[in-house]
């Protein structure tokens, strides 16, 4: 691997610490925006680099790729390029919870991105360790609350490498993910490493506790790797992509994918499994008590599913074909902490795997990450001016939750260095806006992963409609070019214009009833009772007068069933089809959603100034003002969501911040 | 929109005069719905009389005043019903504008009135401080309060349906988040006879509200008949005192006659009436018209009628009077019993169906006896005897009620949707909604909790 040639005398205006899926978002969408960007990577092989599972996206994640994409990120244009299996999940359901998921070439997604950045204008790939930041104390200003006191500013001006270089910049971004910090753990054997057995990045993660930074501990697992050709699929249920495959990108959305899908194969442990690491569980590392890191809820180990579902006779796993052309396959569901001769024998006690070889063991990794809440939700640190941090880091878990902090990262570096305000997302118009809110004004102690779950606007948020959401944003902020934004447009005016049809064009009720009866109570009699059947015939007599989006909204009807009584269909993406779908399908509830939105609006729109001092408003309780002083939210919104900050509080807040206007 | 706020904004207790505030862009709207007599065209600022009703029946009669925003005391559009000062018409008045359908309704925050007013510019800076004043007061007061509550027994069985709410949730959630996990995916069925237990408990809630608003505000009871068969007599049994003039001339009291009493515990107000007779005399008939109004506010009505003899022209009328009335709203006391027995009960609940009746002396010696009689039957009529409020889960807060009238609805929705075939995330819209809700009642409001239940119930990840 060839490393792009150093230029300007070290001096770069935005320098990206780490190259992995926040880094190169960053380092891509800096760089697109005409800034000249380093980014700096311990090792070239970690450039984009899957070190846990082969799949990317999923509910929740699949939503962060396309809105990631409608911004003008790289992650959804990478997987589309790269991706050996497709499915669309959750289409039992509505469509506002579809979620969209590939399984990745791992070796293709870095090898791809690598391509990308290399060939990105404005942008230096540079191999060196990066060990320290380089501060400047400066910009003492007057404080605004108190003209007797001066406030010092603390900004970043640059970085230092492992081979004493010092790299000079404007702002910069860290993402260093599991690097910081790393140790790896195989039963009682303990290794200071970086993910996948890559150097680790200890020096800097010390000097960054020294300058004042909340550092803690978190910890990951990963399952084996297994020898694909040792494996007995025979005993396995396949697990096969999507028929239909359809794009991650908005870019791709007519675009052919004629490709050879591979499968993924489904096993299940057993009660010998389940006995095996039962014996032997004192022996796994996360309950020696060697890991001082917390790990995530969602994502525990075989020994912790085995030990705290006691009543569980079986759990699933699945196998997951690294790629194309490796003999890797990634075993999901088993990862674990256990020394290598247990770990042979529970996996051998699965059926398919009695005779499968171990590549790499499972392992437990720790690393350090920051208190995400000494971040402003702009990603900008609050303790050091220029300094902005995404991903893994941040105490965030998962390719696409860091991709996305990358990205926003990256754009906010951009603006600043424009002194433009930073773009924040709204929690109604972004998971990434759930994302960083949550770990910005709530924190996590544990790793943080997406779920739709955790958004209050679930319909408003689809992954069918991230682009009419946030390109337009995008466009504006400068991170969508011209190309991205014209095909949004013409793709919008589509949408708009079928839907408007849909809500004029009438149907003869001859041919609607045959129509409805059909699909209504026909299709469905095994499901549904006689009398609700009589019913719906009964109901279906007395309709009258009905257009296209009269009948588009009734539960069992389909946009693309519409074609029987409808001659006049335009013939849409796929993608368009479901945004039509949805939105007439739901409109009243998501009308409903919106007024839950306008409340919010009204709170986000009172904004705060970041040096109030809390301490001197008068009738806050304390825990109220000690949150405060330390999250400093932005707005009112944001700070009615801090815990400790009750209602009563909010009002005291908005009656100081009129008092301070009018004093003005 | 944003939302619009309503409250009684006089002190409690008796007062000649009582207003009810509203606050908000369906101010207007409001008074359409509960203004009976709602003119064409309303000019904001003038004084419209009119009578409130709740959409069934009269409430007060009342002066409406409209303002236009920012010509108001907040700033906002705003309406004042300047009512009769009774605790419990007002009551009524704020339930029929929380209950009209209008957009965004919702009560007042303590002193939200005033901050509104505040932030709308209409106070000067010096009352800044004695808003929040006045927020951080009326805050600890409520939280005081409701602490109280959400100690007691009303607060563990608002906790208890939470906790089945935020199962189905966390199953829900899992549905949505978790496709490919090996957990039983629920079926819509299943949650619909989960949330239908829910809903039973929120709806069994909300029966004790009428309990637990008798308990605070009393029962209201209309005494009707025709002249000289004992009306007042009874008022005065029950009253144990001679306030009513008792006289053998029929038509006696012209006007009626309130007067307020406790019985076992529960305040009731009886209002004595005229007697309904077709009549010339001005003054009588004024009196009547008394009566109807008294009838349409009451309760219950106690209908008085003379056993002693057999059924007149005039009792008939009364009878066609009050039957348009719910039947277990009417105690009919059989009187004079000690005269002569030419009715008996079965005749008049054959006429009244679900009447509860009652036969009485009322003669001075058996006056007490007559009077426990009739009170024992209105506490069972009210369900009063069974209940001791110390022990028993009652909801006599309005906010309260208006929370669970929001759960109570929204977990209907879900159910109906989930009939229908639609599918759970939008359901679960609706019994997020009403979790929300529930939670307001108890101050606690949704957080990570259907996370933290998603991951300790279910076991998920790679």
């Amino acid at each position: 691997m060839e490393e792009n040639i150093e230029r300007n005398n070290n001096e770069y205006e935005i320098i990206v610490i780490g190259a992995g899926h926040a880094g190169c978002e960053a380092g891509l969408i800096a760089s697109r925006m005409g800034k000249k960007t380093a980014m700096f990577c311990t090792d070239i092989e970690s450039v984009a680099m899957m070190p846990c599972n082969p799949s990317i996206g999923g509910t929740g994640k699949g939503h962060l790729v396309r809105e990631i994409d409608a911004l003008g990120g790289e992650m959804g244009v990478n997987t589309d390029k790269t991706l050996i299996q497709s499915k669309m999940l959750n289409t039992s359901k509505g469509p506002a919870v579809h979620s969209l998921r590939v399984q990745s070439d791992k070796r293709c997604y870095h090898e791809e991105m690598l391509k990308t950045v290399k060939n990105q204008d404005n942008l230096d790939v540079i191999v060196s360790e990066v060990v320290d930041l380089l501060i400047e104390e400066s910009n003492v200003e007057k404080d605004i609350e108190n003209e007797e006191k001066t406030i010092s500013r603390k900004k970043v001006i640059g970085i230092k490498t492992a081979d004493g270089r010092k790299f000079h910049s404007k702002e910069v971004i860290i993402c260093t993910g599991t690097f910081l910090g790393g140790k790896i753990f195989i039963g009682d054997e303990v290794t200071l490493s970086g993910p996948a057995g890559m150097k680790p990045a200890n020096e800097f993660g010390e000097n960054l506790k020294k300058m004042g930074f909340d550092v803690r501990r978190f910890k990951t697992g990963t399952p084996a790797r297994m020898l694909s050709d040792t494996i007995d699929y025979s005993k396995m249920k396949e697990q096969k992509g999507d028929e239909n495959i359809v794009p991650f990108s908005f870019l791709n959305e007519d675009k052919n994918f004629d490709i050879e899908q591979i499968s993924c194969w489904l096993s299940y442990t057993n009660e010998t499994t389940h006995k095996i690491i039962l014996e032997n569980i004192e022996k796994s590392a996360m309950y020696s008590g060697n890991i001082v890191g917390v790990g995530a809820r969602y994502c525990p180990s075989i020994e912790d599913k085995v030990s705290r579902f006691k009543d569980r006779k079986r759990h699933q796993l699945f196998v997951e074909p690294e790629g194309r052309d490796t003999k890797w396959s990634y075993i999901q569901g088993m990862s674990s902490s256990l020394p290598l001769d247990i770990q042979h024998q529970f996996y051998a006690s699965i059926p398919g795997l009695e005779h499968a070889e171990i590549i790499r063991p499972a392992y437990a990794i720790e690393y350090d990450c920051i208190d995400p809440t000494t971040l402003k939700p702009s990603l900008e640190s609050k303790l050091f001016e220029g300094l902005f941090c995404a991903g893994q880091f941040n105490g965030s878990s998962g390719y696409e939750e860091a991709a996305a902090q990358g990205l926003i990262a990256g754009i906010n570096a951009v603006r600043k260095l424009n002194k433009e305000t930073p773009l924040i997302l709204g929690r109604d118009q972004a998971y990434i806006g759930v994302l960083i809110d949550d770990l910005v004004t709530k924190g996590t102690n544990e790793p943080y992963r997406m779920m739709t779950s955790r958004s209050e606007y679930r319909l408003l948020l689809r992954q069918d409609n991230a682009d009419r959401r946030l390109t337009e944003l995008g466009y504006k902020y400068g991170s969508v070019n011209n190309d991205r934004y014209d095909r949004y447009q013409k793709k919008k005016k589509r949408v708009d214009k079928e839907i408007e049809r849909l809500k004029r064009v009438k149907i003869d009720l001859k041919l609607l009833k045959r129509f409805l009866i059909k699909y209504e109570c026909e299709n469905k009699s095994n499901e549904i009772s006689k009398e609700i059947i009589a019913r719906r015939r009964s109901d279906i007599e007395e309709m009258n007068n009905q257009v296209l989006a009269d009948i588009l909204a009734r539960p069992s009807i389909k946009y693309v069933d519409l074609a029987e009584i409808d001659n006049n269909m335009p013939s849409l993406s796929i993608n368009e089809q479901a945004v039509v779908e949805v939105m007439i399908k739901y409109s009243g509830y998501i009308k409903k959603q919106k007024t839950e939105v306008e409340k919010l609006h009204n709170l986000e729109r009172k904004k705060l100034n970041e040096k109030i001092d809390y301490n001197s408003i008068r009738g806050l309780r304390i825990e109220a003002r000690q949150k405060l002083t330390k999250i400093k939210p932005l707005t009112i919104g944001q700070a009615s969501r801090i815990s400790g900050v009750s209602p009563a509080d909010i009002n005291v807040l908005l009656v100081y911040l009129e008092k301070n206007r009018r004093e003005k | 929109m944003s939302e619009t706020i309503a409250a009684i904004s006089t002190a409690p207790g008796e007062g000649g005069i009582g207003i009810v505030r509203v606050s908000g862009e369906s101010s207007k709207e409001i008074m359409s719905r509960v203004m009976d007599n709602f003119p064409d065209n309303v000019k904001p600022r003038n004084a419209y009389f009119g009578k409130v009703t709740d959409g069934k029946e009269i409430i007060d009669e009342a002066i409406f005043i409209y303002m236009e925003s920012p010509s108001s005391y907040t700033g906002e559009d705003m309406l004042e019903i300047q009512a009769h000062g009774s605790n419990v018409s007002l009551k009524k008045i704020l339930r029929a504008v929380l209950n009209c359908g209008a957009y965004g309704i919702r009560i007042a925050e303590p002193g939200e009135f005033t901050k509104i007013a505040f932030l709308n510019g209409k106070m000067d800076l010096s009352q800044a401080e004695a808003v929040i004043d006045i927020i951080k007061a009326k805050t600890d007061l409520s939280l005081e309060i409701a602490e109280s509550q959400i100690e007691g027994r009303l607060g563990n069985s608002i906790r208890k349906m939470r906790e089945n709410l935020l199962d189905i949730l966390a199953k829900m959630a899992v549905n949505i988040d978790y496709p490919d996990e090996d957990i039983d995916q629920v079926v819509n069925d299943e949650f619909v006879n989960q949330i239908r237990w829910v809903l039973l408990d929120v709806d069994e809630l909300l029966d004790t509200a009428s309990i637990g608003r008798i308990a605070r505000e009393g029962i209201k009871i209309a005494i009707v008949g025709k002249p000289n068969v004992g009306k007042s007599s009874l008022m005065n049994a029950l009253l144990g005192e001679g306030r009513v003039i008792v006289t053998d001339i029929p038509g006696t009291t012209r006007d009626t006659v309130e007067e307020s009493v406790s019985l076992g515990g529960i305040p009731i107000v009886l209002i004595d009436t005229a007697g309904i007779r077709d009549t010339d005399d001005r003054v009588e008939k004024k009196g009547i018209e008394k009566t109807e109004q008294a009838i349409a506010s009451a309760d219950m009505v106690m209908l008085v009628i003379d056993r002693s003899s057999d059924l007149e022209d005039e009792d008939n009328r009364i009878i066609k009077f009050v039957e348009k009335m719910n039947g277990e709203k009417i105690l009919v006391v059989l009187n004079k019993s000690d005269l002569g027995e030419s009715i008996d009960e079965d005749t008049i609940k054959k006429k009244i169906s679900g009447v509860t009746v009652v036969t009485t002396a009322l003669t001075e010696k058996k006056s007490l006896e007559a009077a426990l009689k009739v009170s024992e039957a209105v506490g069972k009529m009210f369900g009063i005897g069974n209940i001791n409020p110390s022990e028993s889960n009652i909801v006599t807060n309005e906010r309260q009620i208006q929370m669970l009238k929001n759960a109570s609805m929204n977990l209907s929705d879900a159910i109906t949707m989930l009939q229908n075939g639609e599918s759970i995330e939008i359901a679960e819209l609706s019994v997020h909604y009403a979790y929300d809700s529930l939670g307001k009642i108890i101050g606690e409001e949704a957080g990570e909790e259907i996370l933290n239940t998603v991951f300790s119930k279910f076991c998920l990840g790679k």
